[in-house]
């Protein structure tokens, strides 16, 4: 995972509410077995006029010129303003890879749906909660100002607007250190093994029944 | 002071360590995998060259490809085979069971799985999949996680959380004739909006959950995602029991004796405090319809179709007008005069037995009306398929002009052939109605399995209570 540290970005508002994952990346990409390549496709039924098939080269498709992402000013946008509720629906980690594989670093929204926002951290996604009336007013400056830039700097929990003015965040301190150091918490958690071993031995003991092995094969199944 | 909620006892007895900021380390007893969530985990396993460390601990099943009808000509599409082949080479190299394309137990991961035994009060439940949530019906913690989580599950048998906030909705009463789970749990998503939970677990009580059936109460924890929930969960009792014992996966013996003991427990003590509770009158629920494209958008049969221009939040009127205009609907239709073009009976919310049950119910000795261009069934699992042919339902579905499918998601988000058109109207008993969620312009319509059945019959909604 790539470290976060400061991004300095083009905005693109997306003025939508309840942004579902199937909306950030249709089911029919999801039968990608890899990680990459998903940008092409986010946002597929908004952005293009026609319906998207995976493994389809995206240039040479009609793009819907009303849709935000295609409009000139926000080419190359790394942080998505939006509304309540992002990510909502499913869980698909696809949503993110597909934000991220587009160059989004950053979504600003007054709300964010749990495993979404979750799964944004794993994948050196910043996701940045804000009150209603700063994302509106921020919608619109984005709006009123062409190239609108904002500074988003995770290690000081701090947005900084073209004008100067500072716009403080919250983030879990974990979270903030994988995501600084672009961490991959699977390693961190093994460095507990000790602990784990432990708690199994543990809960063997305690709840043998949450324990399963033979029955498997007393019902004759093959692995 | 030493009241604990249910969640909390669970939560509390799976905790390996915290950090300071309170991120937790907790264990994971069971792990369920499908082929669209998975892919990407075991590659990351290989990259890293780590193993498996507990296979035992996970169980994996195809479900969101496989084709439904034809199976002897196996997946056609290249891509949809690829992934499920690709699961079940990955369970083969990493020693993971599987109830593969074939096995008669192979289902949707959420209905096969409660169906086997696999899901036990107590323990925590962990899959790929939002809909995970259903398996806290059985007064287990069941949560969806994403890609990256499965392979730390697979890597670790753990997660890192933040303890969630808890929250108690509970329907005093019981549901009138007519209404069911479904109506029930839509009812409250319309209530309470899709992020009305958001960042909670959700305790489902009250007298209309105490009387509700186990598939029932599936039902109602399956769409606690739909309400922002992090999981949906009802206390262990008699009901829990009785649908445990037996199940090929459940303990045996002197095992079984200990764990109902104990079992008995994972209930909130009557002190127990919640972050937040909520309370309905079960009594006063009608047969419930969506109208626009997230799920809480619903309206009661007798309701009609609402008017944007009467709502002051101009973030909430815009997204009614895009769901009105997406959805082909004018404000002021009665919900019963929606003409329907297709029936979609089936999914992790209701393809089990009881579901299929009430929806035989209404369509007995009736038949499909001519304005259905296609009327479907789909089983949630081979043995929710082989006991509703033991009951004669196919038959019954069959006769009034439905087709009866083999087991999977099917048209509840469309990855096999099963999609709808631009612009088709589908009555569902599924659980999202996004914008091109059952295929790309298609227009969904969430409902309980009888009111699907009774719209099929009809070419309309119809309420289901005067039938
Ligand atoms: S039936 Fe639908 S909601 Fe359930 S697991 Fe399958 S795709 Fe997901």
């Amino acid at each position: 995972m790539e470290p976060f540290k400061v991004i300095n970005a083009i905005v693109a508002p997306l003025d939508r509410a309840n942004v579902d994952t199937d909306a950030i990346i249709p089911k029919q990409f999801l039968k990608s077995i890899q990680r990459a390549g998903f940008g092409p496709n986010l946002f597929d039924e908004w952005r293009y006029l026609d319906r998207g098939e995976p493994g389809q080269p995206s240039s040479g498709r009609p793009i819907n010129p009303d849709f935000v992402l295609n409009q000139p000013r926000f080419q190359g946008a790394r942080i998505l303003l939006t509304r309540d509720n992002f990510g909502c629906g499913s869980s698909r980690e696809h949503a993110p890879w597909a934000l991220l594989d587009y160059g989004f670093r950053v979504i600003i929204a007054p709300s964010f749906a749990d495993i979404f926002f979750n799964n944004c951290f794993k994948n050196g996604i910043l996701p940045v909660v804000l009150d209603g009336k700063t994302v509106a007013e921020l919608f619109q400056e984005t709006l009123a100002t062409p190239g609108y830039r904002l500074t988003v700097d995770l290690e000081a929990m701090r947005i900084t607007t073209p004008d100067g003015r500072s716009l403080e965040f919250q983030v879990d301190p974990f979270r903030k250190h994988c995501l600084l150091h672009g961490l991959d918490d699977i390693g961190l958690t093994l460095e507990h093994e000790e602990a784990i071993s432990q708690y199994e031995m543990k809960r063997r003991r305690e709840k043998p029944w949450v324990f399963i092995p033979e029955a498997g094969d007393r019902l004759g199944f093959n692995v | 002071m030493n009241a604990k909620t249910l969640f909390a006892k669970i939560w509390d007895e799976h905790h390996i360590r915290q950090d300071a900021d309170g991120t937790t380390l907790i264990y994971i007893d069971r792990h369920l995998v499908h082929e669209v969530t998975s892919a990407q985990a075991f590659e990351g396993l290989r990259l890293n060259r780590r193993r498996v460390r507990a296979p035992e601990a996970t169980f994996a099943v195809p479900d969101h490809n496989v084709p439904t009808k034809n199976l002897a000509n196996g997946i056609l599409d290249p891509i949809s085979r690829l992934q499920v082949e690709t699961l079940e080479n990955n369970c083969r190299e990493f020693g993971i069971r599987i109830f593969g394309m074939g096995d008669p137990r192979q289902g949707v991961v959420h209905v096969m799985a409660p169906e086997q035994g696999l899901i036990l009060p107590g323990l925590t439940v962990v899959c790929g999949d939002s809909h995970t949530a259903t398996h806290g019906a059985l007064g287990a913690l069941a949560f969806g996680i994403g890609t990256s989580e499965v392979e730390h599950v697979l890597a670790t048998q753990t997660l890192t959380q933040k303890c969630p906030k808890t929250m108690r909705i509970t329907l005093n009463n019981t549901l009138g004739p007519g209404v069911t789970a479904k109506d029930m749990v839509l009812y409250l998503i319309g209530q309470i909006g899709t992020a009305g939970a958001t960042g909670h677990v959700i305790e489902f009580a009250g007298e209309a959950i105490r009387t509700l059936s186990m598939e029932g109460r599936m039902t109602v924890c399956n769409m606690a995602i739909e309400a922002g929930a992090r999981a949906g969960m009802v206390a262990v009792d008699d009901h829990t029991i009785d649908y445990l014992a037996n199940r090929p996966f459940a303990p045996r013996g002197k095992d079984w004796v200990d764990a109902v003991i104990q079992w008995r427990h994972y209930v909130s003590d009557p002190d127990a405090v919640f972050d937040r509770e909520i309370k309905f009158d079960a009594a006063a629920i009608e047969p419930q319809i969506s109208w626009g494209t997230s799920p809480e958008m619903m309206a009661p049969i007798s309701g009609q179709v609402p008017d944007p221009r009467l709502v002051d939040d101009p973030v909430r009127r815009q997204s009614m007008e895009k769901a009105l205009a997406y959805m082909g609907l004018k404000p002021g239709t009665p919900m019963t005069e929606i003409p329907i073009d297709k029936i979609f009976i089936g999914s992790c919310t209701n393809g089990r037995i009881e579901d299929l049950r009430a929806a035989a119910q209404v369509v007995k000795d009736r038949q499909v009306a001519d304005t259905i261009k296609l009327a479907m069934v789909v089983p949630g699992s081979g043995l929710v398929k082989r006991q509703a042919e033991e009951e004669g339902l196919d038959q019954i579905f069959i006769q009034a002009g439905f087709e009866w499918r083999e087991p999977g998601c099917s048209m509840c988000l469309a990855m096999n052939d099963d999609v709808l058109l631009a612009g088709e109207r589908c009555a569902s008993t599924s659980n999202r109605n996004f914008e091109g969620r059952q295929g790309a312009g298609g227009r969904t319509h969430l409902a309980s399995p009888a009111t699907v059945a009774a719209a099929a019959i009809h070419g309309h909604f119809i309420d289901v209570r005067g039938l």
